[in-house]
């Protein structure tokens, strides 16, 4: 059975260590696939803070990842996604995929990525250093590379 | 089973709303969960105002991703927010 990690939560996670577990918990694989998002700044943007829906997150998130084995055969993926305030710089979210050839791993962390923006009950609220809140629109062109997968 | 519904509020809804949950309880006649948000709306114009506010609105039931024609009945846990913008 391929090895699905899904993660949710406040903490701050290792890359490294998660690829090192990912490695260890997979067989025949050639390859890892990775995305990392942090925090974007600019235009006086400070923070964001995540919300989500407890629960029913880790459910999607879980049915994704096992979409993303059976349609990339992955023998394995991790995916981390961080809640609460995070600033500039700080990871948000975490995709590794594990595959015997580079174009299931690269593809498989792709559509993960892809679909989880617009799939996953997580909502971003930006917080700027003259103390504006604002909550993110989802873009048009997310709603696309999910569609597209 | 008593005939309560959980409705769940998100992010920019949640803070319109004030509060993150209401408890309805869900009459004989009501079958969809648009129907018991529109029954709903009529009684309580914070719900009213939220749901009209701009942008358009996502809904669950059970956590599953839903839409307003989707059946409703006790015990459900239903959940209404904006567009989700992970990642």
């Amino acid at each position: 059975m391929p090895l699905i990690r899904i993660v949710v939560g406040e903490s701050a996670f290792d890359m490294g260590k998660e690829t090192a577990r990912l490695l260890t918990e997979s067989d025949g694989v050639g390859g890892v696939g990775s995305f990392l998002g942090v925090v974007r700044g600019g235009n006086g943007l400070v923070a964001l803070t995540l919300e989500h829906y407890p629960g029913m997150c880790e459910d999607v998130l879980t049915a994704l990842a096992q979409e993303a084995v059976a349609r990339f055969s992955l023998a394995g993926c991790i995916v981390i996604h961080r809640v609460g305030r995070l600033v500039v710089g700080e990871p948000i979210v975490l995709v590794l995929t594990a595959a015997a050839h580079r174009a299931a791993a690269l593809n498989g962390t792709r559509f993960l990525i892809d679909r989880l923006k617009t799939g996953a009950p997580f909502w971003k609220m930006e917080e700027f250093a003259d103390g504006r809140r604002v909550w993110v629109e989802s873009r048009a062109e997310d709603e696309v590379a999910a569609a597209n997968w | 089973m008593s005939a309560d519904v959980t409705v769940l509020y998100f992010a920019a809804l949640r803070e319109r709303m004030g509060r993150s949950r209401d408890i309805l309880t869900l009459s004989e006649n009501t079958r969809t969960v648009g129907a018991l948000l529109m029954e709903r709306r009529k009684v309580d114009p914070t719900l009213d105002a939220a749901l009209s506010g701009p942008g358009t609105l996502r809904v669950a039931v059970n956590r599953q991703l839903s839409d307003l024609s989707a059946p409703v009945q006790a015990g459900d846990e239903v959940a209404v927010f904006p567009p989700m913008t992970g990642g």
